[in-house]
């Protein structure tokens, strides 16, 4: 009777308010069969942090095309470990400058997707990075 | 156990992880229910439904902020606050899209409220089959008011009316006319009827069916019993609201705790425990003896009886009852009527 599902946090940290693409890959996760909550537009590292703790989710997806991801996605990384939540694992997508990108990694970040990336890739990659759920 | 420890200390990731395990009906997750169940009983919990896109979340996040900064006059403390939401899964993948957070953005960075989001999984009643238990940790865990959202409703998910204390059903203008409101369902469940969307024209329409129905006769209104004439009762408000600026918000939130002083007063909310308990009760029977036959059952055998349904060679009832011998109980004759 008991059930495990993958459970995904996708976060606008910042002040862009183009969400489309985190609408998309949200809808494309659902369709994996992935439980997806969606916080919409101008969090702070914060607030993402905060929801992904109150939810006990397995990934956090962060879209930025504000150009303050190296402010951004670091501080959230950060306050995941804080909170005990070193485990989750942080993707992050939009507009990222190739040369920032191993910055990125360095800080914690699982990976980074730019514009083009196909929805199929990153419900591939979640599953191989999110070990065989136990029940 | 370390867990139910950590989250009656008031350990937040400990009350995160114990409810997804709580959600997914771990073997973990039904000791600490055990455990923690004596210590519930104390929250009082508010229900709010309403067809999809009313505002419910809207409202969830204006009430639990009155609640968590009574208004000065009110001379009421904080109250630590909950709130389930519940969304639809998908029938086709077993995902869902859990958006009600978007709505309660002001709730933030606030250590005396907790959000979750909750997936139905298939569950047809408006809220998930782990909802009860999932308000239960949050009872023990100490939270005062746990605000259940449910599913956008039809007219039939009536499924919080046997969980929550009390009921809020939120309708908006131009849902339908007075017909709609006499119909068996979500009306009846109200304790407290909210119209949002409160500056949208067709307001007075929508105020004058709801308050004829109730003029009409609502179950809730007289007291049922042979003292019923000494007995106060409950007659729900109609209360207009425009979720997104507040207003109204505040009636709303009088009108809950005015309705949780009837229930404590008239011996309602000692009765309402019972129903809702033995809900419960009963939908874990149903579940677990389904399960134990399910396990009894070899799968070819129920899908050979499914295909020659399909074929129409036999009925559903003709299938229910070959498929009953599995049971360990089964006298023949009983299930056969």
């Amino acid at each position: 009777m008991s059930e495990r599902k993958i459970r995904v946090l996708i976060a606008k940290p910042g002040l862009d308010g183009h969400d489309r693409g985190a609408k998309v890959i949200a809808r494309a996760l659902r369709d994996a069969g992935m439980e997806v909550i969606y916080t919409g537009l101008r969090q702070t590292p914060e607030m993402v942090a905060e929801a992904a703790l109150q939810e006990d989710v397995d990934v956090v997806g962060l879209s930025i095309l504000s150009g303050a991801h190296m402010g951004l996605v670091p501080r959230v990384v950060d306050l995941l470990r804080a909170n005990g939540q070193a485990n989750v694992l942080v993707f992050v997508g939009g507009i990222i400058p190739d040369d920032d990108i191993p910055e990125l990694l360095q800080a914690g970040v699982k990976r980074v997707y730019g514009p083009g990336t196909s929805t199929t890739q990153v419900v591939e990659d979640i599953r191989k990075d999110i070990p065989a759920l136990p029940a | 156990m370390e867990l139910v420890d950590a989250v009656l200390a008031g350990e937040r990731l400990a009350l995160a992880r114990l409810l997804t395990q709580v959600e997914n009906g771990t073997p973990l997750g039904r000791r600490a229910q055990d455990t923690l169940f004596p210590r519930t009983g104390k929250g009082h919990l508010i229900g709010i439904t309403g067809a999809p896109g009313s505002g419910k979340s809207s409202l969830v996040n204006q009430v639990a902020r009155l609640f968590r900064r009574p208004p000065a006059a009110s001379g009421a403390q904080p109250r630590k606050v909950a709130i389930v939401a519940v969304d639809p899964s998908s029938p086709f993948t077993g995902g869902a899209l859990l958006g009600d957070r978007v709505r309660m953005r002001d709730l933030a960075g606030d250590p005396g409220i907790f959000i979750r989001s909750m997936a139905a999984r298939g569950a047809l009643g408006g809220l998930a089959r782990a909802s009860a238990a999932v308000v239960q940790v949050f009872d023990a865990a100490g939270y005062e008011i746990i605000l259940i959202e449910t599913v956008g409703a039809g007219q039939n998910e009536v499924d919080i009316a046997g969980l929550a204390h009390t009921t809020l059903v939120v309708d908006t203008p131009g849902m339908g006319d007075d017909i709609q409101a006499i119909k068996a369902g979500i009306l009846e469940i109200a304790d407290i009827l909210v119209i949002n969307k409160a500056d949208r024209p067709g307001v007075e329409n929508t105020e004058r069916s709801l308050r004829a129905m109730l003029e009409l006769g609502h179950p809730k209104i007289q007291p049922q019993g042979k003292d019923a004439a000494s007995q106060p009762g409950w007659t729900p408000p109609v209360l207009s609201t425009i979720a997104t600026t507040g207003s109204g918000v505040e009636e709303v939130y009088q009108a809950i705790n005015r309705h949780g002083d009837y229930l404590r007063q008239s011996g309602e909310w000692q009765k309402r425990d019972r129903v809702r308990l033995q809900v419960e009760l009963e939908a874990l029977l149903q579940e677990t003896l389904v399960a134990r036959w399910r396990s009894r059952v070899p799968a070819e055998t129920y899908q050979a009886l499914l295909d020659e349904v399909i074929q129409r060679r036999i009925s559903p009832l003709n299938a229910m009852s070959e498929l009953m011998h599995f049971d360990v109980n089964y006298v023949k004759g009983v299930h056969q009527e």
